[in-house]
């Protein structure tokens, strides 16, 4: 339990620099396990307030369940909830058989910059995690994308200590990584330890499979479990060696640092 | 082999050294043997590298970028994830390439511990010695030498002992001292996870075994408490302050002292959100929120400590820093220091000598510290700032410099500097320590005036109609409904200087030292006091240092008068020149008092104040 507070003494820490130096910030939230745990730690970081939008990229072909959610725990917790969605490219009639990357670009990528263009954000919290893939382990905490959204991975600028890039030119954001250091084993113990409400398209409710992550529905598989609680969850945690995004579509070959490169979240 | 328990704790480890010396190939070789790969990552790398036709290396595991395998090198570092028996590791990857030191500087400020790699083949390396020594300055104390490529020399002892000694020699000449020196090959796994059978002649521990004899960070919750101020919220009916403990611990009661402000108060809550019961207590590591019994006005930056043992507050400190900047650091120039939570604009005073880390030689006289360059200088504030010495506390004994809007160096904190206002500072703590208060805060006097206390002092040569603006600001607040009042020189004079000789009068020390006692006093009956410097002549610029000092925390707004264009005094905020017209002068300041947070925007008959931050 001692690690998970270390985390969270981190994560919170990193939290209250954003509330100090970003006048406008947002705190995107996908309803899935590692945003929620972001938003509960925004809580934490409060004293139980949340004193920034949370925003919702809705490609459209999110799994209804997580709709309900969404709204659910808006109105309990009383979340400022800022919904934002491509509609030109839905109206065109982009899904995922058009190619993964393409589809994930407009909706997800575009739907994202367009919704930041539109309400002037300047940081924008996510809830990456480093152990996720690849491209996510070298991010930075306060990481600076350019007017195009796009992420210079070849020049990032130092992060010492506690001291966290928090200036940057106009017409350029920060995304702030809160949760860079947690592992996906992490996530769950704290939402145990916590008693954090999810959404139960994470257990298994009698057909032998459960989804591991969270997607859009056409692109996200689940896998197969028997975890029928959090519990169950960790102990199956502890023993896979299958990658936590193996049902997701779009990190084949190199779609996600293809996607991350152009601001993908 | 994987050993998956229940971690109890997380260990941050920094692998770095030499470019091509087999850092990501280490950490490639660890994650096999140890079974932490997830399934089919092995292989699938293994099949990329034959379709594009090259040798399968382990470090491609971890070099997620294209361009990083095309190069066959770490552009930025990556921190990747293992558990071994019940401890949780956040291994960096950090580069050795010196194109790319910012990026692994990056990752060894946040690690816990550290493997330095050498080749044995080629030895020790430029990079080799510059890691070592940054280790050292970004507080880095664990770390273990790991010799790689013991199999391209023959797994012969007398190459190893060779390295160790060269190496030894080095990291002596600044007391680091590594745990351990181990002979490996990284490529085939020798004295990785695994013994190596080639090695008989080595007995110590292989590198897995060595990350576990890693200490845990020790607890700094033994030293004095050190809380820098993170932020104040008011959410609801609470006004917490939020921070995260840097050293020591605190409870409930505890009286607390913010430096350099020197404001006091007694804790009366620990805050918390979702823990029940509701903490009494805290201790270093933890980011926490406390109430206090006492509505008192503190700011971001501000240190908290016990009164017994107060953090330094100075306007200047030495340093070693090392320099990450696009454009080279200047001496004269400007930029943005931050220590803790406190950010305050800086300039560096002296450069006292650049340091080769090849051979520690030293350069002296230079005017600019170039880029991946280490140096000592001195660094001046503008306004005084608490912090510590490196050697005592870590995290308030280190800063960066900002340049521009990237963070651009590094370093930490050697000596305390003494400046001029030493002694009045000193006075002055001593007073506020000492302050008999009444049942009316000053925070009850700024919500009931709707404005805060401040000084406007205005200075300038003689006749430059100092006085005529002062009277005319002091009648305008007035108007407007604010508490003023004018503080004239001569009316101290004649009174409280009345015991003091001819001679005595004419020496500016003294004579500002008691116009700052008795503005200090004014200020905390909550006026605004309109003041000039016309008792201090042409010695306005020492005294106005003297007053700032004696009425802090209140806030200064100096105005400056000439009649022609000349250099104002250092932190001068408006600035008059040539033939002046009183009323959009008197505008100007009032909008600076604005600006400054002294004045609400709007007046009205009941004034509303913006008392929360």
């Amino acid at each position: 339990m001692k690690h998970l507070r270390q985390l969270e003494d981190q994560s919170v820490y990193i939290l209250r620099e954003a509330y100090k130096h970003f006048d406008n910030l947002a705190m995107l939230w996908s309803m899935g396990k590692d945003s929620t745990v972001l938003l509960w730690l925004a809580r934490k970081a409060f004293f139980g307030h949340v004193p920034f939008p949370l925003l919702h990229v809705d490609t459209s072909y999110k799994i209804p369940a997580m709709i309900d959610y969404r709204d659910r725990l808006a109105h309990e917790w009383r979340l400022n909830l800022v919904v934002g969605q491509n509609e030109e490219a839905l109206a065109a009639g982009m899904n995922h058989t058009m190619g993964r990357v393409v589809c994930c670009t407009a909706l997800k990528t575009n739907g994202l910059k367009q919704l930041l263009e539109s309400k002037g954000y300047t940081g924008v919290i996510l809830g990456v995690r480093a152990d996720e893939e690849g491209t996510r382990a070298k991010e930075r905490y306060f990481s600076p994308r350019d007017k195009h959204g796009d992420w210079d991975f070849r020049d990032q600028p130092p992060e010492l200590w506690d001291q966290y890039k928090t200036t940057f030119p106009p017409g350029t954001h920060i995304r702030i990584h809160p949760l860079l250091d947690w592992t996906e084993i992490n996530i769950w113990e704290y939402i145990k330890l916590e008693n954090i409400p999810f959404i139960d398209l994470y257990l298994d409710k009698g057909d032998g499979t459960r989804y591991r992550s969270l997607g859009c529905a056409p692109c996200t598989s689940p896998i197969k479990s028997t975890a029928k609680n959090v519990d169950d969850i960790i102990e199956e945690l502890r023993h896979t060696t299958v990658a936590e995004r193996s049902g997701r579509a779009q990190d084949e070959g190199r779609g996600m640092e293809l996607l991350r490169k152009d601001g993908y979240m | 082999m994987s050993e998956t328990t229940k971690p109890s704790e997380n260990l941050n480890i920094v692998i770095v050294g030499h470019v091509d010396h087999g850092k990501s190939t280490l950490l490639g070789r660890l994650y096999a043997d140890t079974g932490s790969l997830p399934d089919g990552k092995l292989e699938k790398v293994q099949a990329i590298c034959k379709q594009q036709g090259k040798e399968f290396e382990y470090a491609f595991l971890f070099d997620a970028f294209l361009e990083e395998q095309e190069q066959g090198i770490t552009i930025d570092t990556a921190r990747t994830f293992f558990m071994w028996k019940s401890r949780q590791y956040i291994i960096i990857d950090a580069p050795g390439h010196k194109e790319f030191l910012k990026n692994m500087i990056s990752g060894a400020a946040r690690a816990e511990a550290a493997l330095l790699l050498i080749d044995a083949l080629e030895g020790v390396k430029e990079q080799s010695k510059k890691h070592g020594y940054l280790l050292s300055l970004l507080g880095v104390r664990q770390f273990a030498v790991v010799v790689n490529k013991m199999d391209l020399v023959g797994y012969r002892q007398d190459v190893f002992d060779g390295i160790e000694k060269e190496y030894r020699e080095f990291l002596g000449q600044f007391k680091a001292a590594p745990s351990q020196f181990i002979p490996v090959s990284a490529k085939l796994g020798d004295n990785i996870a695994n013994r190596s059978g080639q090695m008989s002649w080595y007995k110590g521990p292989t590198v897995l075994e060595t990350l576990g004899a890693f200490n845990k960070e020790a607890a700094r919750s033994e030293q004095p408490l050190r809380l820098p101020v993170q932020d104040v919220y008011k959410f609801d009916a609470r006004r917490i302050i939020t921070g995260r403990i840097t050293a020591g611990c605190l409870k409930v009661g505890d009286h607390l002292v913010f430096s350099p402000s020197n404001k006091r108060a007694n804790i009366r809550t620990v805050e918390a959100f979702n823990i029940e019961p509701q903490p009494t207590e805290g201790q270093a590591g933890q980011s926490i929120g406390v109430t206090l019994d006492e509505q008192i006005f503190v700011e971001r930056g501000e240190v908290a400590s016990h009164q017994a043992h107060l953090p330094l507050v100075s306007t200047a400190f030495r340093a070693n820093l090392f320099w990450l900047g696009k454009r080279p650091l200047e001496r004269g120039r400007k930029y943005l220091l931050r220590v803790a939570t406190k950010e305050v604009d800086c300039e560096v005073a002296s450069i006292q000598r650049i340091i080769d880390t090849m051979d520690l030689a030293q350069q002296q006289g230079s005017n600019t510290i170039n880029k991946n360059q280490v140096a000592e200088l001195t660094l001046r504030t503008k306004v005084p700032i608490a912090f510590d010495l490196s050697a005592s506390f870590e995290a308030t004994g280190r800063f960066v410099l900002v340049d521009e809007y990237d963070i651009a160096g590094g370093g930490i904190i050697t000596e305390l500097v003494h400046d001029d206002q030493e002694f009045l500072r000193e006075e002055a703590r001593r007073r506020d320590f000492a302050w008999v208060k009444g049942e009316v805060t000053v925070e009850d006097r700024a919500q009931q005036y709707g404005h805060w206390a401040a000084v406007v002092l205005i200075t300038g040569g003689r006749h430059t109609g100092k006085s005529f603006l002062a009277r005319t600001l002091e009648g305008r607040l007035v108007a407007d409904g604010r508490h003023a009042y004018l503080l004239d020189g001569e009316n101290l004079r004649r009174g409280l200087d009345a015991d003091l000789s001819e001679e005595e009068r004419g020496q500016t020390t003294e004579m500002a030292r008691r116009y700052g006692e008795v503005a200090r006093l004014l200020t905390d009956t909550g006026l605004i006091v309109v003041s000039t410097t016309n008792p201090f002549g042409l010695a306005y610029r020492e005294a106005s240092q003297a007053i700032r000092t004696l009425v802090h925390p209140a806030p200064v707004i100096a105005v400056h008068m000439s009649k022609s264009e000349e250099e104002p005094p250092p932190n001068t905020d408006v600035v008059l020149a040539g033939p002046t017209h009183f009323d959009a002068a008197t505008t100007r300041i009032i909008d600076e008092l604005k600006r400054r947070g002294v004045l609400a925007q709007a007046i009205g008959a009941k004034p509303i104040f913006q008392y929360s931050i």
